[in-house]
């Protein structure tokens, strides 16, 4: 009896395509269970903000079902939006794109990411990722038969990519660069000289560069500089955005990709067909978000602003070594001086003080001997957070 | 202006500690947050510090009953309305009190033990007040927002715990 279950289980095992049974299911699934089966934790954990999202954002969401509106949008997503996405990028990133032909609204950056591979990557092409990164990055290439290429940046560098290493990492079958600046987990944010020479290597190497800029909003730097607005890179550059994190919408699922009409519109026949379109009241509302959202927005961001600095100069006053992020929501400071790796760190900090952070080293290459901490969490909570890590340290 | 930044975080959280204030607004010292809250204490920028309360959802004891007052007067050709104003706002049961633009002049907040308390203050203190034309009163049944919170307990939408 056993061993015919075995070898069910097997024969429908080998129905997997092997570049899916190859994917890691997350390294650190077993580190999540623990934070899961604990109850009564601090999380740190989180990748999202701690903010609903603002009231008049939800209640054009809840308008636009009550006035019916609940068939399919346009492919591309709604032309309004469309519009709004185009000038909001316009205002504040100074990166001109054509609502009609250049702009696509997704499920999230993350169908974005996914559109930008597929339309992109023929199998064994190569896509150099920054790394610490987002966890989806590598899956996401592997899974459109591409082969990811981590690039690790370092703490000195302030998480910023070194271009010579990405020179190094070139090779001919090098397709695209992926940045994410602001950095998750990292917070790291590039200034202009840094993206420029990033920029004359893609143009040198005739590379794609996709731009995850989904933190942009909440950088603290007094700059903000999108790699998009250099006008010799729109060529090559797909800008790939969200109101997840800055509007604090993570569960309502819209993204947009914007950059040169081809890229777009090979983009859009796999959303087409995968998708069709996303959300309609979603839609509505992030229309709602870009037109007086703003804020509510700014709002949100100086509360993480004043956060991350009573967080980080607390963290820093424990013994744990963190630079300044300017952007996004995380810190990540280093734990190599406790001996311990990332991962030992994180559940030790688990298990003696029920605080709950993020192993760097599920960052990818680069990661070990980081954490990464995220101050989207409730004052009271970062506070009670930092007397534990103290107490932790002391021991 | 550090000074606005201190004052912000006092409005959302006024028992913030001054070491926290200090780290959020980057002032590199606890000693100038202290002397910033001294000055605007001195100033009068800063009158006090209370607690914003549900009082109806408070058990035992006599709940205190409220009333919004809306009062038009004379104005006198010497100081406007700020005569009766400081009149009214003397009186301890008088816990709010404005100028407003539009159909009333005055609109006050009073608190009292019982209806009939409130009832009477009205009748006797308010309305007999010299440039007191008239009032309307209507008693608070029941409070959904004060100071920017929401009385009434949102559902719990738990939050995923951990993820990228
Ligand atoms: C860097 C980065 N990109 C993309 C995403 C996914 O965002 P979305 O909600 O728009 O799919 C996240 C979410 O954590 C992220 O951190």
């Amino acid at each position: 009896m056993m061993k015919i279950m075995n070898d069910s289980k097997s024969v429908s095992e080998k129905f997997i395509a092997p570049h899916i049974a190859g994917l890691p299911k997350s390294g650190i699934r077993k580190f999540f269970d623990l934070v899961n089966a604990m109850d009564d934790c601090i999380s740190l954990g989180v990748g999202e903000p701690d903010f609903t999202t603002p009231w008049g954002i939800r209640e054009s969401g809840i308008y636009s079902l009550e006035s019916g509106h609940t068939g399919y949008t346009s492919n591309l997503g709604m032309p309004k939006l469309r519009e709004e996405v185009c000038r909001y990028l316009k205002r504040n990133y100074h990166a001109d794109y054509d609502p009609a032909k250049e702009c696509i609204i997704t499920v999230g950056v993350s169908e974005a990411l996914d559109l930008a591979f597929r339309a992109l990557i023929s199998p064994g092409d190569e896509v150099i990722y920054a790394t610490p990164a987002y966890v989806s990055y590598p899956a996401g290439i592997a899974m459109a038969h591409g082969v990811p290429v981590p690039l690790p940046t370092r703490m000195e560098n302030g998480f910023a990519v070194d271009p010579d290493d990405l020179k190094k990492l070139i090779s001919p079958r090098t397709k695209a660069i992926l940045l994410n600046f602001p950095c998750n987990p990292t917070g790291a944010v590039m200034d202009r000289a840094q993206l420029r020479q990033i920029a004359d290597i893609a143009i040198e190497h005739n590379l794609v560069v996709l731009t995850d800029e989904i933190y942009s909003e909440l950088c603290y730097a007094e700059e903000y500089v999108s790699i998009a607005s250099f006008p010799d890179m729109k060529e090559r550059t797909v800008f790939l955005h969200g109101l997840s994190k800055a509007f604090a919408m993570t569960g309502w699922r819209i993204g947009f990709a914007c950059g040169p009409e081809a890229l777009i519109d090979a983009m859009m026949k796999i959303h087409q067909y995968a998708i069709m379109c996303a959300p309609t009241m979603a839609q509505e509302a992030a229309l709602e978000a870009l037109k007086r959202g703003e804020r509510s927005m700014l709002e949100m961001k100086e509360s993480y602003r004043e956060r991350r600095n009573f967080f980080v100069a607390g963290l820093n006053d424990a013994g744990l070594k963190c630079l300044m992020p300017h952007g996004a929501f995380y810190a990540f400071p280093s734990v190599k001086e406790t001996g311990m790796s990332s991962e030992e760190f994180a559940e030790k900090l688990l298990k003696e003080e029920r605080v709950a952070v993020v192993p760097g080293t599920a960052f990818g290459p680069g990661g070990e001997g980081f954490v990464r901490c995220c101050y989207a969490t409730g004052a009271a909570e970062l506070r009670e957070a930092l007397v534990r890590i103290k107490r932790f340290m002391g021991r | 202006m550090m000074k606005n930044k201190v004052l912000k975080l006092l409005r959302e959280n006024a028992r913030m500690d001054f070491a926290e204030i200090a780290l959020r607004c980057g002032i590199s010292s606890v000693q100038e947050v202290e002397d910033i809250v001294a000055g605007l204490e001195r100033s009068g920028v800063i009158r006090g510090y209370t607690a914003v309360t549900d009082d109806f959802a408070v058990s035992g004891g006599a709940a205190m009953v409220k009333a919004i007052i809306e009062v038009k007067v004379t104005p006198r050709r010497d100081g406007g309305f700020d005569h009766v104003a400081q009149r009214i706002a003397k009186f301890p049961e008088v816990t709010d009190l404005i100028l407003l633009s539009g159909s009333c002049d005055l609109l006050l907040t009073i608190q009292g033990e019982s209806l009939q308390e409130v009832a009477n203050f009205v009748a006797e203190k308010l309305a007999t007040i010299d440039g007191v034309i008239s009032t309307s009163t209507g008693f608070m049944l029941r409070k959904y927002k004060e100071s920017g919170r929401i009385m009434l307990n949102d559902e719990n939408y738990e939050r995923l715990k951990i993820c990228f």
